[in-house]
């Protein structure tokens, strides 16, 4: 585009970053930013080593206030983490935020052209000027104003749930709490003592619940199921069926804590429930201390990291070793085996623990994973990679330290949530590292086996961070949501021809029919995917942000019109 | 909902990692003030040494970056960086704290990190970030993406404060900000409601370097610990991301990486630092991808990988990165004429014991308590446990001893950035508690 067809009210700066090698390893950010300084509009450009820094913040800022910018272009790592960052940046000076434009240059240059330096270097260019494009066509957007309603729904009453409710409560706010077997306590309820100090499950749980009970603000639904979920963060409207009877609650923030469940153990090492059980079937018997056997094995990892079920259920050495203590304690004489791949007991207290039941004579026993345990006639047949050789363990009992596994019903709660579940069907989280306790979508946090197995003490804590973070929405009386929504604009309503095809395509159930049998789209719903756009035959449909102009105005500068 | 002008009390945070971060951002998000305590120049803590984080490889600093900054500019926290808690009075929902803001000789207002200051600065000293594997100016900022963006002076290592000299940096800063008669600063904060303890960890090798020699720490130059190692795959590190030997500059194309240094051992600490086998695997993954001929050698007692997507995270190291697992003992450590080190140890899988020799030995080394755990445990009355981190009971998990005060991440117990993240909201949502029911 010639320098003399620019719109002179337009000022856009533009700011390379290096990223530290990860961009300015490959290409040469000066370069880049001096060519920048070329393109049509552009008043101002510099490279930063980290434009995210807060040095590189403030030098933004200051461009903006110093140059009179009205469109800032960045061309760094991506939008997906830092896009927020920007935008808030640029309107501390009053800036728009939508008059931000994000050119990802590391991950679709200096990334995947790692290699090909010369090319990385061009496509940049490329991408800087298609950005800059856009930039000058840019329209600045409100943020969309939400009530919340100070309400919240906990779903699982387990642990996980039951922690997460009594915080909701005690920070004074109105809880439901869901529980869709008859009892609260889940899991807790069927175990036998706790590591690692081996107190009572009973005691521990009944105590929570009856905090929880008489906890204000809290109200417990048992034997209730969610049936529908409708609403978005600040304004859910739950369907339940509890006992049959429907109830609507009306919340601002959903906690997803429903646990997990039992692997079936059929087919496992000979499994037969009398003579090979599992752990979870030991704990009865050893609360009613009517153990009868004196030889026992344990296998460790029955059921996961194997091909089928790659992963750790990370309690279960923890569990073998508090069961094979309890054993030892009613019957010192037992002789226990436990058939381990890799003891997990990590930190401080756990790790004790391990060298505790060590200690008290229960002996360990390494095997391969190729080279599995044999439950014979009257022997456990083993290869022990300690000493290298076959072993014999005569037995009377086996138990097998199951893995936990997602609920079979995940799936169908994730579906009315509209949140994802990984590859095992345990729930998954907005980002592993950062963010634990929140699921991508705003107003729903999750916590416990639900995400992924964990122990008593941590379900707890995860309970309270899932709650944290529900606060975190439900102590302000309104949030501001994304404004890049789709629209159906009065002057194009004349085009639709009311064909449906956009409710159909709407991955979050955005677009109703309202009562005039006409197409609305609920912006508070909508998170801008253009799903909509894309498929509208009539192009009745509009994408702040991402508007036909927008996007051409993008294409014409690459390719040229 | 108690609007933000009618909750009185706000939290303190001490520490400002990213456990004390996320804890403070959580408050303030609920409408709390939040005064968050800082002993070192700027905040990120031990995350933002990292190079990358495991089972993702996402790059550390760039994901910690956005959410430093989300909590400098934050209107609900207060930063108090470069200073320490001294003491505190009163009860939960009722604790003033005294603080001790120290000079740093630079006035943060009118600092714009400019560099002018630390380019004319003629001292050079050892750069603590950088784990001492380079230097820096006796002038610095704390590290390249630190926040509060501004330098500090080390007044240990001043020219004008050791001899009475120099002054360059005053002459050379353009907007005046070096200020030689500043003194350190008592503040008194009120009105605390709840405190949260988030102080992180130490290495082995911080306060016991002995402990390490056997593994010829300190003795042999090439071998190094795993923060080290960490800080050489950085691309803002010493090295610049091309990780090379000491002793000769070489590109190492065979790596051990040695486990339970100094964890899991009766000579020096029993416990488990539970962070260890991810993060190696992490760093020869990163290490194969800057190199693919590098071969990695993992010497364990048990692989713990339990969170999710390790399990598959180590599958990946050993199938396409070139990572040989061996269960065994380590003997000894040697080197020979080229400073190649050589490990004896006991093949456990076999019982044989067995040589390797290789270019470099990275040791996965013991995560301990803070350093003045103590000191800090004895102004805030709390206990500590048998390891001498906070004591806190499983069943109450992020509470101290002391009603008010919480807990988490590593100052309490070894745990990886996930954990310390969540348990970070979990600890203010304990502290939330206590100062909405008033």
């Amino acid at each position: 585009m010639p320098k003399d067809k620019i719109d002179e009210d337009v000022r856009v700066g533009v700011f390379i970053c290096h990223c530290g090698s990860n961009i300015g390893g490959v290409i040469d950010c000066k370069k880049l930013a001096e060519y920048a300084e070329t393109l049509p509009n552009v008043t101002h450009s510099e490279d930063n080593m980290y434009t995210c820094s807060e040095t590189g913040l403030t030098a933004i800022r200051t461009a903006i206030e110093e140059r009179a910018l009205n469109r800032v272009v960045v061309a760094s790592c991506t939008p997906r983490t830092h896009e927020k960052l920007f935008r808030e940046c640029v309107s501390e000076v009053g800036l728009n935020p939508y008059l931000f434009n994000f050119v990802n240059i590391r991950d679709q240059c200096t990334w995947v052209h790692m290699k090909e330096a010369e090319k990385a270097y061009s496509k940049a260019m490329d991408l800087v000027k298609m950005g800059v494009a856009k930039a000058i066509k840019l329209e600045p957007l409100g943020m969309i104003n939400l009530k919340i309603n100070p309400v919240g729904l906990v779903i699982g009453g387990g642990v996980t749930g039951l922690s997460a409710a009594l915080n909701l409560s005690q920070q004074g706010f109105k809880t439901f709490l869901v529980e869709k077997e008859d009892r609260l306590g889940g899991r807790l309820n069927s175990l036998y003592k706790l590591f690692p100090h081996d107190i009572e499950a009973s005691e521990f749980i009944n105590a929570l619940i009856i905090n929880v009970k008489n906890s204000p603000n809290l109200e417990i639904l048992t034997s209730t199921k969610v049936k529908n979920i409708e609403g978005f963060v600040g304004n859910y409207e739950i369907e339940v069926d509890q006992d049959g009877k429907t109830h609507i609650l009306e919340v601002g923030a959903i906690i997803v804590a429903v646990g997990s469940s039992l692997l079936d153990p059929k087919g496992l090492f000979g499994y037969d429930g009398h003579k090979v059980i599992t752990q979870y079937e030991l704990e009865p018997i050893l609360k009613n201390k009517n153990l009868n056997a004196k030889d026992i094995v344990m296998i460790q990892c029955a059921g996961s990291r194997n091909e089928e079920r790659v992963y750790c259920s990370s309690i279960c050495c923890m569990t073998a070793l508090k069961n094979a203590k309890t054993i030892k304690e009613q019957n010192p004489n037992a002789n226990i085996t436990i058939l381990f791949r890799d003891i997990y007991s990590p930190g401080t207290e756990y790790e004790a623990y391990y060298r505790n039941v060590r200690e008290l004579g229960v002996l360990f026993v390494k095997y391969d994973e190729l080279k599995l345990p044999n439950i014979e006639k009257k022997h456990v047949r083993v290869f022990n990679e300690f000493i290298g050789s076959e072993m014999l363990i005569p037995y009377d009992l086996v138990v097998l330290s199951t893995p936990l596994v997602a609920n079979e019903d995940n799936k169908e709660l994730a579906q009315m949530l509209k949140v994802p579940t990984e590859a095992n069907n345990f729930f998954l989280e907005a980002h592993v590292k950062l963010r634990p306790s929140d699921f991508a979508t705003d107003g729903v946090y999750l916590g416990g086996s639900a995400k992924w197995p964990v122990d008593i003490s941590e379900a707890i804590t995860q309970g309270y961070s899932a709650a944290s973070r529900a606060s975190t929405i439900l102590s302000h009386s309104s949030i501001e949501v994304e404004g890049a929504t789709s629209y159906l604009p009065e002057f194009n309503k004349s085009l639709c021809s009311g064909c449906e095809v956009c409710i159909k395509v709407c991955p979050y159930q955005a677009i109703i029919k309202d009562e005039n049998d006409e197409i609305k789209i609920i912006e508070a719903l909508c998170k801008g995917c253009g799903v909509c756009g894309a498929t509208c035959t009539k192009k009745a449909i509009v994408i702040r942000h991402f508007t036909n102009e927008q996007i051409l105005s993008e294409i014409y500068a690459f390719g040229g019109r | 909902m108690k609007k933000l002008e009618e909750i009185l009390k706000g939290a303190l945070i001490i520490g400002g990692g990213i456990a004390g971060i996320q804890a403070a951002l959580d408050l303030a998000n609920m409408g709390i003030h939040v005064d968050v305590v800082e002993k070192k120049p700027c905040i990120g803590g031990r995350m933002a040494q990292l190079d990358k984080t495991f089972p993702t490889n996402d790059c550390s600093i760039c994901i910690l970056a956005p959410k430093l900054s989300e909590f400098y500019r934050h209107p609900n926290i207060t930063l108090y960086s470069y200073a320490e808690v001294q003491k505190i009075g009163g009860t939960a929902n009722n604790f003033t704290v005294d603080v001790l803001k120290k000079a740093r000789y630079v006035k943060e207002d009118e600092c714009i990190n400019c560099g002018l200051c630390v380019e004319k600065c003629p001292m050079r000293v050892e750069d603590e970030f950088d784990r001492e594997l380079r230097k820096r100016r006796a002038i610095y900022l704390y590290y390249l993406q630190g926040v509060p963006a501004v330098m500090t002076i080390d007044k240990d290592k001043c020219l004008w404060f050791t001899k009475n000299a120099c002054r360059i940096c005053e002459k050379t800063c353009e907007r005046n900000a070096i200020d030689f008669e500043q003194v350190d600063q008592k503040v008194k904060l009120e009105n605390v409601g709840s405190i949260i303890v988030a102080t992180g960890y130490n290495l082995i090798e911080d306060i016991e370097k002995e402990a390490l020699f056997n593994y010829g720490y300190g003795k042999f130059r090439n071998v190094v610990s795993a923060l080290e190692f960490e800080r050489l795959e950085c691309a803002s590190g010493p090295q610049e991301g091309h990780i090379k030997r000491f002793s000769d500059e070489k590109t190492p194309k065979k790596i051990a990486f040695l486990q339970c240094i100094g964890s899991r051992s009766d000579r020096a600490e029993k416990y488990c630092s539970s962070i260890c086998c991810m993060y190696t695997t992490k760093e020869a993954i990163i290490a194969h991808e800057h190199d693919d001929e590098l071969q990695s050698y993992v010497f364990y007692i048990d692989m713990r990988a339990g969170g999710k997507g390790f399990q598959s995270f180590l599958r990946r190291g050993a199938s396409e990165y070139n990572i040989s697992y061996i269960k065994s003992k380590i003997a000894q450590i040697t080197v020979d004429e080229q400073e190649n080190p050589i490990i004896v140890y006991e093949d456990l899988e076999n019982r044989q014991i067995k040589q390797l020799k290789v270019d470099m030995v990275v040791l996965a080394t013991c995560i301990v308590p803070p350093q003045g755990i103590e000191k800090l445990a004895d102004v805030l009355g709390i206990e500590l446990n048998d390891f001498n981190f906070v004591k806190t009971q499983p069943f109450i998990p992020v509470e101290t001893t002391k009603n008010g005060i919480f807990t988490c991440g590593c100052v309490h117990e070894p745990m990886d950035i996930p954990r310390s993240v969540a348990e970070a909201s979990g600890a203010a949502a304990k502290a939330a508690e206590v100062i909405k029911r008033g």
